[in-house]
């Protein structure tokens, strides 16, 4: 049996066997799901109303009682009402605030609103005050256009809302809906996961590296197998955990959306529900081309396009990574060999951000060609649509950039793996590069 | 067997072998000695292909190494271990199947092994869990399990407790019993004395010395001998009885020494032997022990060194 395929076996079977790679693959889309649902799942944790003491001289807000989370008590607007207010407010703990509008002057709504203040013990929630100072402009806005002599009910009727429909028009003059929203949120979502795959799965390879150069296997191993047939077995079967992590979670995702579309979203995923709610000019629009869009995306080429870059990405960097696993002797040592690694992916990482936002410029372009960075920036352009000589391109150029790295790392690597004790240097790493042994 | 020509071998900042040719027989168990850095790692590296020299060739049986040539070759790094993490069956696995061995014979001659030096109960468990002389053990079966023609060991006496080392001696010398050709390095000369049948010797890079292990003493002979002995009064030999010899020393027995009695070491020319001494001293000693006093592999190993440096 080829060696390359028994190290390969090893190195996958005993990443596969750890528990952590069973709770990690299972739980991990759960895990990063949570993570982003987390934040606005506590913030919406129904709290009870907050209760805030008025003190309105201005009588802005008369007939308010408040609104879903803040409930106001109107003291009477004496003299000495902010005064008795502020000993309430620290005597009695029913109250979380109190909320002061001075009288207003020359009737000039803005001068209460300048002056308007909240008192309280502790912090409040900035939505809270939030919601209040939207309620006092609301107030306001009204107040200045009856002084205008206008009616406010008049201003509300009308009030219109223009949305534009952005089509695409192909080659072959299909028309296509293309909410650019949509197309952004994905095309940087898989950039970033291409950068955190590339960096798992490289980092892994170092690891392995060092492990072998720190327990003193690797020249046993040496004298059976080509360092090169090592370093690749060991590339090939970390490769193929992560792509197995992969498919699982492609899997898991596709059953989830399957076992959803079937209940709950049954209407929603409906092509025809999407026609009609397209038809309707305002309430479901919005809602439509979300889900229109969902249809409207390629997910094949996504997918395809995802598995190449990342395993086109995973194995340029892996090489260097693995170079670096084996010009050190312990993993607090490879900082210094990590940065000229680790920045242009956090490179590509930043010009995906402005990509994202304009899909066909020169920069978007020529950071999706060069192979260092065109991973994660061509995934953000693939969304949007790049020309399949664009595509291609970088995609041959990336696999002569693997090709490439992977010789550079072969050459340092099969002298590293076999240097103990001294430092070494970048002077070194070139001098291994270029030496015949 | 192994006939290495010419080999050279230079780094960056040093020559580690320079012109360097040694001859390891068919079925010898050879030893080969150094100081420290004096490149027979390196060497021990060539002959395993992990790396390759500057100049010259090893021929196997003949003909250049080959890459294939590595399932007929055992080797034992002087820098070796095992995933710590690994169960020690698997890997003992894993290094056989690198070998070439297929799944199931390479579990079936584990299993051989593991029975023969007690190790059956260690299959499951992890590197991490055993101590450095077990640890040593499994490498040793690792490197040998292949059946290969010739076995490789870089310094395999560093790092064993005494037991272990016994106990591996023991096995090299079956092995090499059985036929296969034994090559190992060594600091340690007691080793050399027990157990090669050939040695090569190399200093500062260079082969300053080779051959068996009889060649090379018979070539280092300084034709002193020693004799024990006892007179009637207990006194030394009068200087009547050794005139016909040089006498180098003649002292009282350490008290170290069980008997009672006298040392007399003397120097004869080469054409002079024992028959000579006892003939001379019969009349007026008893002769409680004779010998010729060879070098030890030490003595040869320090005079051979001294002599490249002077």
């Amino acid at each position: 049996m080829n060696p390359i395929w028994i190290v390969a076996q090893r190195e996958f079977l005993t990443r596969v066997k750890k528990r952590s790679f069973l709770i990690m693959t299972l739980l991990g889309p759960l895990f990063f799901g949570l993570l982003m649902v987390a934040p606005a799942l506590l913030a919406s944790l129904p709290e009870g109303p907050k209760k805030l003491l008025v003190v309105d001289h201005s009588y802005l807000l008369v007939g308010e009682k408040g609104m879903e989370d803040v409930v106001y008590e109107f003291l009477k607007p004496t003299p000495k009402a902010l005064a008795n207010g502020k000993k309430i407010l620290e005597t009695n703990s029913e109250f979380d605030g109190l909320l002061y509008l001075p009288p207003s002057e020359n009737k000039d709504p803005d001068y209460i609103l300048k002056n308007a203040k909240l008192f309280s013990l502790e912090d409040l929630p900035i939505s809270l005050m939030a919601g209040v100072e939207d309620q006092l402009e609301q107030k306001a806005y009204e107040q200045k256009l009856r002084l205008e002599g206008v009616d406010p009910e008049v201003v509300k009727r009308a009030e219109t809302n223009a949305r534009l429909t952005s089509v695409l028009m192909g080659d072959a003059g299909e028309e296509e809906n293309s909410p650019a929203e949509f197309k952004m949120i994905l095309g940087l979502a898989a950039g970033y996961l291409i950068y955190i795959f590339v960096f798992l799965y490289a980092t892994q390879i170092m690891r392995g590296v060092i492990e072998e150069k720190t327990s003193r296997i690797v020249e046993v191993i040496i004298s059976s197998v080509k360092p090169m047939q090592l370093m690749l077995g060991k590339i090939t079967g970390i490769a193929s955990v992560g792509l197995l992590q992969f498919i699982i979670w492609v899997g898991l995702t596709a059953a989830l959306y399957a076992g959803l579309s079937a209940t709950v979203l049954a209407d929603a995923f409906n092509p025809e529900v999407i026609a009609q709610m397209q038809a309707q000019p305002d309430s479901g629009g919005m809602a439509a081309e979300v889900l229109s869009a969902l249809h409207s995306i390629n997910y094949p080429l996504i997918l395809s396009a995802f598995l190449f870059y990342f395993l086109g990405g995973y194995l340029l960097y892996g090489a260097l990574f693995a170079a670096v696993g084996s010009a050190v002797d312990a993993e607090a040592d490879t900082q210094q060999f990590m940065l000229p690694l680790t920045l242009p992916l956090i490179l590509a990482l930043l010009v995906s951000m402005r990509v994202m936002e304009s899909p066909d410029s020169p920069l978007a372009f020529w950071f999706s060609m060069v192979p260092f960075t065109s991973p994660v920036v061509m995934m953000t352009r693939i969304p949007f649509g790049v020309p399949y000589w664009e595509l291609g391109l970088s995609m041959a150029l990336l696999v002569l950039g693997f090709l490439g790295t992977t010789w550079l790392a072969s050459r340092i690597y099969r002298i590293g793996i076999l240097s103990y004790g001294k430092k070494a240097s970048f002077k070194d790493l070139w001098k291994w590069v270029r030496s015949d042994q | 067997m192994i006939r290495a020509e010419n080999i050279s071998k230079r780094y960056a900042d040093h020559t580690a072998l320079n012109d360097v040719s040694l001859h390891i027989p068919k079925g010898s168990l050879y030893g080969l000695l150094g100081p420290n850095g004096a490149g027979k790692t390196t060497f021990l590296r060539i002959l395993n292909q992990i790396i390759d020299p500057d100049a010259g060739q090893v021929l196997l049986d003949g003909r250049p190494l080959q890459r294939n040539d590595i399932a007929r070759i055992g080797y034992l790094p002087e820098e070796r271990g095992l995933y710590k993490k690994m169960a020690v069956g698997d890997q003992s696995l894993y290094l056989a199947r690198l070998k070439g061995l297929s799944e199931a014979e390479a579990k079936k001659r584990l299993v051989y092994w593991f029975e023969k030096l007690g190790m059956e109960s260690w299959w499951d468990k992890k590197i991490e869990e055993l101590s450095k002389g077990m640890a040593q053990k499994v490498q040793f079966v690792t490197t040998v399990l292949h059946q290969p023609e010739v076995l490789i060991f870089d310094e395999p006496f560093s790092g064993f407790d005494p037991l272990a080392a016994q106990q591996i001696r023991e096995e090299m010398l079956e092995l090499h019993r059985n036929g296969t050709t034994l090559l190992f390095s060594t600091h340690r000369m007691e080793n050399v004395e027990e157990m090669c049948t050939h040695i090569g010797l190399i200093n500062k890079s260079r082969r300053v010395l080779e051959g068996s292990v009889a060649e090379v003493v018979r070539s280092h002979r300084t034709h002193r001998y020693t004799v024990i002995y006892q007179t009637p009064d207990g006194l030394a030999l009068s200087a009547e009885a050794t005139a016909p010899f040089q006498v180098v020393s003649d002292e009282a027995l350490p008290g170290s020494d069980w008997r009672t009695g006298r040392s007399l070491c003397v120097q004869l020319t080469a054409n002079e032997g024992l028959n000579h001494v006892l003939g001379a001293l019969l009349p007026h000693a008893d002769v409680l022990e004779a010998h010729e006093s060879v070098p030890s592999m030490n003595d040869i190993f320090i005079q051979t060194v001294q002599n490249a440096a002077s």
